[in-house]
């Protein structure tokens, strides 16, 4: 894969303020690059700040401190009305709740067609509705369609809506927040592998965020690990299946039941203890292992970095 | 084995204005005491209400009981009085709900929501109450019971509420508990802990669980015995490696290929295509036949029987019958079930030894 950086975020924070003197940190200091054709999924429990890390990313949220740089410009700096556009045609988002992201009182036709309305994409009715019919059909649906409301839909189908509304405006860069989890298995798979479809035929950037991370790691190329509002962890899919660092990270990854009787019978939780860590000195983001980062102090840094090459 | 609950031939329809939802289709199981039967299936698939109907939580009307025994130690609950039910319901069968968000009374003490069952049905003093309810506390691993008993919901974690909750259905040591869907609002994290714990417990007191999930890796973690529904029927039933290694029917197929497993990276997941059928007017035949890639002619006429795979394994697919063609599953499952035709082989070779 060519490792050209489509997006790049630094030392990216997000605060809330929840009264006069109380601040929730809900992400504080993320610092990744997101790579030109890949899927980068990120996990963590609910309340670790994964779904604000996307929403910041996309602008829905003014940062705190830190930058976001897509495609070489920090996209929080973009003050006038014709770069946001740009910007705003460049970068889509599909959102968790098929239910709640679709409104009610709109026709499926104008719900995918807003973007392109916006943007001046088509020129004459007929281009129009042409391109909804087509981009119906991308996502497994017919032009029948076009004219119906959201509530005559089922969840998976809803959410393939949702997915039409993000291509429509051609995209390079998609943010799925948790689009499968309201989702049943069997829908689940089939909005997953359409997901897989785009990305090959369109040639885009995922961020893939969730909390299935049997899912995560199916679909993504490299994946984070968030925990109270910082990446504790970042690797390759496979590299951090197999050889997770972080006690943290262990501890996600052994929580999870798998479809196997077997496996389950074996399988050892391992209790995460946050005051187990070394605490001389801030903990750094630190490479161990090739494009292998664990969140650590200078101790633990040498302490990880030998059991990963032991492994 | 002692047979706890036996359920036969369980219709439950809905009247609308649209029509008769039928939202359960003649379902049969039983459970064993001691065992976790865990009942797995799309929404829609009438997993909950086959259980709601076990509670007689049903209500009536549009929602109706139209045929079918359950019989529970010898009693019929689904002809019982109101009343009459009263006196079982959270003491002999109780309930796990699946939000522990909405399952809790906002304005009550947590204490006291505990204390309910045991002042009813063990006819405890209000004393005699609180001191269980703090036991019950400790028991399900909620810190400082002896405080926190009178503090209100809205004081606890979504994983601690759901421990008071699994507290609350303990507290009469019920001989059946009915989860539904218990740890689907949880964390990874907080689930482990949840399941560990119902575990631990039905060690300790020999109850039998109902588990619902769609989780088939919860499934694969608490069950002796899965039933696998589809539009209001069991599909499939057998025991936990029956149905992960050796599964018969195509949903199950289906089911079991749309999750990926750790080290099928690079191959599409097999989806199961369209949507579950309307059960306002379920189809004449197999009701999956339409998303099922396996489907023959006598499957969009006749409705299949279940047949007998092993003794304690049973499926309705035609694809079963004598005469029907060899047909090749889905990769991921040719390879689960590679597995379990090494082992069985191992078995059959161990006993003539």
């Amino acid at each position: 894969m060519s490792r050209e950086k489509l997006v790049e975020i630094k030392n990216l924070k997000q605060h809330f303020k929840t009264g006069r003197h109380s601040v929730v940190k809900a992400v504080d200091g993320l610092t990744f690059d997101i790579y030109k054709g890949e899927t980068f999924g990120l996990v963590g429990e609910s309340g670790c700040g994964k779904s604000t890390t996307g929403r910041t990313i996309i602008r829905l949220y003014d940062a705190t401190d830190g930058e976001v740089i897509f495609n070489g410009t920090n996209v929080h700096d973009k003050k006038n009305k014709a770069d946001l556009k740009q910007f705003n045609r460049e970068m889509q988002m599909i959102f968790q709740d098929p239910y709640a992201s679709l409104n009610p009182r709109m026709k499926v036709e104008d719900i995918i067609a807003e973007g392109l309305d916006i943007h001046g994409l088509v020129k004459t009715k007929e281009a129009r509705k042409k391109r909804v019919h087509d981009l119906l059909e991308t996502v497994g649906l017919n032009k029948e369609h076009a004219n119906r409301y959201p509530h005559e839909f089922s969840g998976g189908q809803r959410q393939r809506i949702g997915i039409a509304r993000a291509l429509a405006v051609d995209p390079s860069f998609i943010i799925a927040d948790e689009p499968i989890s309201a989702l049943d298995v069997s829908i689940q798979a089939q909005v997953v592998n359409l997901l897989k479809k785009l990305q090959r035929e369109n040639d885009l950037t995922y961020l893939f965020i969730a909390h299935d991370l049997s899912m995560v790691k199916y679909i993504s190329d490299r994946i984070g690990v968030m925990y109270f509002g910082k990446l504790v962890e970042l690797a390759d899919a496979d590299d951090l299946y197999k050889n997770p660092m972080h006690p943290y990270t262990k501890s996600l990854l052994s929580a999870i039941p798998l479809p196997d009787p077997d496996y389950e019978r074996n399988r050892v939780r391992e209790e995460y203890d946050p005051s187990q860590h070394d605490t001389s000195e801030e903990p750094e983001f630190r490479e161990i292992g090739p494009d292998h980062w664990v969140l650590c102090t200078t101790k633990e840094y040498e302490h990880y970095k030998k059991e990963y090459v032991s492994v | 084995m002692e047979k706890l609950l036996q359920v036969n031939n369980l219709s439950v329809s809905f009247d609308t204005y649209g029509g008769e939802v039928q939202a359960v289709r003649g379902v049969s199981f039983d459970v064993h005491k001691g065992e976790t039967l865990a009942i797995v299936g799309e929404s829609g698939s009438g997993k909950s209400v086959t259980t709601k109907a076990l509670m007689r939580l049903i209500p009536q009307p549009p929602g109706r009981i139209k045929e079918g025994e359950i019989l529970f130690e010898d009693k019929d609950l689904a002809k019982l009085s109101e009343k009459q039910m009263e006196k079982i319901r959270g003491k002999d069968i109780s309930m796990i709900f699946q939000d522990p968000m909405t399952s809790l009374n906002p304005t009550m003490k947590i204490g006291n929501q505990i204390m309910e069952g045991l002042i009813k049905h063990q006819k405890m003093g209000r004393a005699q109450a609180k001191k269980r309810a703090i036991e019950l506390m400790e028991l399900v691993g909620l810190p400082d019971a002896a405080n926190r008993v009178d503090q209100y919901p809205h004081q606890f974690s979504g994983g601690q509420r759901q421990r008071v909750v699994v507290a609350i259905a303990l507290a009469c040591n019920p001989k059946l508990l009915i989860a539904d869907e218990p740890t689907t609002a949880l964390d990874v994290t907080i689930q482990a802990q949840i399941l560990e714990l119902m575990k631990d417990i039905q060690k300790k007191t020999d109850s039998s669980i109902i588990f619902i999930t769609h989780d088939l890796g919860v499934v694969a973690n608490v069950a002796d015995r899965v039933a696998v529904m589809y539009a209001g029927k069991i599909v499939e039933i057998g025991t936990v490696d029956e149905i992960f290694y050796n599964p018969k029917h195509p949903y199950t197929w289906g089911l079991l290929g749309s999750m990926p497993s750790l080290d099928s990276a690079d191959e599409d997941l097999y989806a199961i295509p369209g949507t579950p059928p309307d059960l306002i007017a379920p189809p004449k035949g197999d009701a999956f036949a339409a998303r099922n890639d396996y489907a023959m002619k006598i499957d969009f006429e006749q409705q299949p029987p279940m047949f007998k795979v092993s003794d304690t394994h049973y499926a309705a697919t035609w694809l079963l019958h004598e005469h029907a063609p060899d047909v090749e599953p889905p990769a991921t499952i040719q390879r689960r079930m590679q597995g379990f035709a090494q082992e069985a082989e191992l078995k059959t070779k161990g006993d003539r030894s």
